[in-house]
Order: structure tokens, then C-alpha cells, then sequence
């Protein structure tokens, strides 16, 4: 029922796409608050995490959406499975096929590796995020948290603020933001901007003071501490001075508008504690919405599959 | 949608569609021995807006207000792996199954698998003291062993026929048509 069998990124779907999953996802958010949290719906399904990158929110949320569908959710993680035996993509995907897995989600370090799976499989292979290149279930459950809280996508401002040129949620936000007909402001420093970052198709702005007071939402992308090359600016506490969310970064901005983060938060960092336990933080609903929107994504992509329309 | 298929036959006017309901809301108070306990839940779209009119003639009858809700079944059907529900609606009860009698409220009663999809739905959200079904139309065929309690009108057809319900909520006028058996082009 969606426009392409696999979600390897924003380009796979269209704005008919986008909308559908964001309203069956309402119903599955229902389905969330019940006692019995469970559906029968992809009853005799098997959906396979394969998270070949460190990873516990995304493949809890990939697992759970999958078990309160009924279907069967298997993990490999990077760590247990043969990977580490120097097995390659292409005998795992083999493998996961001789399976008969009906859904493979896929986290790896390699952008494209997404792509080489779905070449090589019958099944639908969803994106659980590739290298720094796209994430894009972060981005539909980014979406619903936002139409959730502010009533609409179309006209927002979204500043989506810190390592643009890293970082995967900005890769998939940016063009699912232009989808909905918002407007995406990725604001950084240059070092963290992409030597080209008109090509983003995103307003780019170095000064996030300026910008407060037009923005609907604040997006704080996540400081990568573990990159290998060292931190592209002097020091975490210059960095939380000019891109650090705080409240008095927050008193600036418009009274409705809100704060996300995708996880995992560096606290005093990027995003100050007491905006991020604050009410006016959603980073907690972004986690819930992420069940919800995922449950969506597997019910569309792997509902009437047999009838060969999503094909 | 396909409204170019051939009518047969009006199978209902509104006059004939408001004496149904009106009688079925007699009978289930009468089985019930009153409204008390009482709920309904009525089956994404045409059975949520016939349960709706259900509990506005109980109330007129009885004088009392009849929990209604509404329920979505595309996440129980038994064909999602080959068909999907294009519109998925929201379920809402606003009332706790538990202990009551709970009335399925749906258009049209065909091959039964609406009912066990319905009826697995709302299990889902408590244990209910009984469940009960309401139709405005049987039409027959059956494929599992269901049957109507209250039963607007028993309409025999041709598997290849066509009922077509349309509701003053929904299609903007009372009736219920039988297509021809070229209903479909």
C-alpha cells in the first residue's frame, strides 16, 4: 500500500505515503495505551533486526512494534552473530533469505548497505539507520511528535541544530520536512555543516540566537563524542554556549513552540537537563511515537504484500 | 465508489430503514429487560452511524443514555496478508466491556469474518457478560458459524450480487440497493 516495497530512505516515499503512515500510526498509538497491547495482525510474519551497529532504543522500538503486531521478531546483533566471523553482507543477507523472513530491518555502519540488502532479497528491507546517510523511521516518528503536539505540518519552521554533516536523523528530517511542506533551518557551526550545504535543500544558518524566535520546533541533533577524528570545535562548553539548548535559549522562542532530541541526549551539551525534563521537551513522546509510527510502517509494508500491489 | 453497477432493486427506502432500527431497538430492550448494562458498538463506518441512531431510540423509548462506540477491525481481519484496508479509523469505546452486553452494531451481515474480527477486537478490551449482533441487512452466505440476533431485513441473494447500503451520515440519503450481478463495471 505504499508507493515501494523497501524504506531506505525519504526518497522511497511520497507525501500520500508520509500522511498514510502518519494517520494508521494514530491508530496503533490507541492500540499502545490498551491492557492488552497486542494485535493479530502480521500473525505468522517474521520480522528479522538486523543491527550491525550498537544500538538498544531503535531495535527495542523495531521489537516491539513487530511482537505487539504478533509477528515474530528475531535480533542479530553485531556482537552475536556471525559478522564477527568475518561473514559478509551478502552470505548474511543469503542467509536471513534461506530464512524466509517476510521483513529485515537493517542498522549499519556503511551507508548503502540498506540498498545492497533490498538488491539481493525478496523480502521488504526497512532502514534502521546506515552510516551517517539516512534514519528514516526517526524522521516519520519525528513527524507524527510534531503534527501530535503542534496540530500540523504544512508552514512549520523546524531549526534542526548541531553535526548536520554526520548525522543521519538530519539526513532523512531535512527532506521529510520539505515533503510535509515545512520549512527546515539546519543551523550550525560551518565545520559542521557539508562543504556543499546548499544542497541540503534546508535555510542554513550559522547563528542559532538569531533564528529562535521564528522556529516552531527546536531539533538538537545528539554531540558525537565517539567519532574517531575529534570534535570539529574547541570544546563542549564553547559548543553548549553558541548551540546548547538552555532555558534561556527556550525563553526566546515562541510560547508554543517545542524541543526535540533523537536520543541518546549528552546532557549540558547539546540540551541542558532542566529543558530536557522540562514540559515543553517531547523527547520522551518521541520514543513513545516511535512504537506507533513503526508499527505503521510494518503493517503497510507487509499488509496485502501478497496481492502484489506494494510491489 | 462503483456506482455505475446496475440497481436492481431498492431493498430499504428510509421509512422501511428507520422502522427496522426502531423495532431492533424495542427487541434489544426487550431482551435486555431494559437498557441497564447495556452498550453498543458499532462497526467502522455505516455500523458506527447505525449504532448511533440505535442509542438516540433507546433513549427516546427508554429514557436512558446507551454507551456507543465505534470499532475498527482492519488490524483483525484475516486477509490483511493479501488485502489491505486502504482506511484504517480509529477504534473508540468509551465505556469498559467488562460485565455488559455489548451489542455489534454493522450494515450489512455477509460471509461472517467482519463479525470474528469484530468480535476478537472487542474481547481485546475486556470480557464483555455477553455479546450480541445487529444487522440492518443479512444477506446470506455465510462462511463461518455466525449468526444475527437482530435482524433488519433478511435479504436473499446471489453471491455475485451487490447490497449497497447508503446512510443520510455517510452517503447523504436512507436507502439500501441490490445491484445486478453486473454491479461491479
Amino acid at each position: 500500500m505504499l508507493s515501494n516495497k523497501h524504506i531506505l530512505g525519504m526518497d522511497d516515499l511520497s507525501a500520500d505515503d508520509i500522511a498514510r503512515i502518519l494517520e494508521t500510526a494514530e491508530s496503533f498509538a490507541e492500540v499502545n495505551t490498551r491492557r492488552i497491547k497486542k494485535l493479530p495482525t502480521l500473525r505468522g510474519l517474521t520480522v528479522v533486526n538486523l543491527f550491525l551497529e550498537p544500538s538498544t532504543r531503535t531495535r527495542t522500538s523495531f521489537e516491539i512494534a513487530a511482537k505487539r503486531l504478533s509477528a515474530d521478531a528475531i535480533n542479530f546483533s553485531a556482537s552475536a552473530s556471525a559478522t564477527v566471523k568475518g561473514e559478509s553482507l551478502r552470505d548474511t543477507a543469503a542467509t536471513l533469505a534461506a530464512m524466509s523472513c517476510d521483513l529485515v530491518v537493517v542498522r549499519h555502519k556503511y551507508a548503502g548497505a540498506p540498498r545492497m540488502l533490498a538488491e539481493m532479497m525478496d523480502c521488504s528491507v526497512v532502514n534502521g539507520g546506515d552510516g551517517i546517510h539516512e534514519h528514516p523511521t526517526q524522521a516519520l516518528l519525528d513527524l507524527y511528535t510534531m503534527k501530535r503536539a503542534l496540530g500540523r505540518l504544512e508552514g512549520l519552521r523546524v531549526g534542526i541544530v548541531g553535526d548536520i554533516s554526520h548525522s543521519r536523523v538530519a539526513g532523512s528530517l531535512v527532506p521529510a520536512l520539505r515533503k510535509v511542506g515545512a520549512t527546515p533551518v539546519v543551523i550550525a557551526p560551518p565545520t559542521l555543516l557539508p562543504s556543499r550545504p546548499d544542497v541540503l535543500g534546508a535555510e542554513v544558518a550559522w547563528d542559532l540566537d538569531e533564528q529562535l524566535a521564528s522556529l516552531d520546533v527546536a531539533y538538537m541533533l545528539r554531540v558525537q563524542m565517539e567519532r574517531a577524528d575529534g570534535m570539529p570545535f574547541p570544546s563542549l562548553r564553547e559548543y553548549a554556549r553558541f548551540y546548547g539548548m538552555n532555558a534561556a535559549r527556550l525563553a526566546k522562542m515562541k510560547p508554543e513552540a517545542i524541543v526535540m532530541h533523537p536520543g541518546p541526549m549528552n546532557r549540558g551539551v547539546e540540551i541542558s537537563a532542566d529543558v530536557a525534563d522540562g514540559d515543553r521537551s517531547l523527547v520522551l513522546t518521541q520514543v513513545e511515537s516511535g512504537v506507533a509510527v513503526r508499527m505503521a510502517v510494518m503493517y503497510l509494508l507487509l499488509g496485502g504484500a501478497d496481492s502484489g500491489v506494494a510491489a | 465508489m462503483s456506482g455505475s453497477g446496475k440497481a436492481k432493486a431498492v431493498v430499504l427506502d428510509d421509512v422501511a430503514i428507520d422502522r427496522a432500527l426502531t423495532r431492533i431497538a424495542h427487541e434489544l430492550l426487550e431482551a435486555n429487560k431494559g437498557a441497564e448494562g447495556l452498550a453498543l458498538a458499532g462497526i467502522v463506518t455505516r455500523g458506527a452511524v447505525l449504532a448511533q441512531r440505535l442509542a438516540t431510540r433507546i433513549k427516546e423509548i427508554e429514557g436512558t443514555e446507551v454507551p456507543v462506540g465505534t470499532l475498527d477491525i482492519s488490524f483483525y481481519r484475516d486477509d490483511v496478508a493479501t488485502r489491505l484496508n486502504p482506511e484504517v479509523h480509529r477504534t473508540d469505546l468509551p465505556f469498559d466491556p467488562d460485565g455488559r452486553c455489548v451489542v455489534l452494531v454493522d450494515d450489512v451481515l455477509f460471509t461472517g469474518r467482519t463479525i470474528r474480527a469484530a468480535m476478537d477486537a472487542l474481547m481485546d478490551y475486556g470480557r464483555p457478560s455477553c455479546v450480541r449482533l445487529a444487522v440492518l441487512v443479512d444477506r446470506g452466505h455465510r462462511e463461518l458459524p455466525i449468526r444475527a440476533d437482530y435482524v433488519g431485513k433478511n435479504v436473499p441473494t446471489s453471491s455475485r450480487e451487490q447490497i449497497k447500503v447508503r446512510l443520510l451520515e455517510t452517503d447523504g440519503e436512507d436507502t439500501v440497493l441490490i445491484l445486478g450481478e453486473d454491479g461491479e463495471e
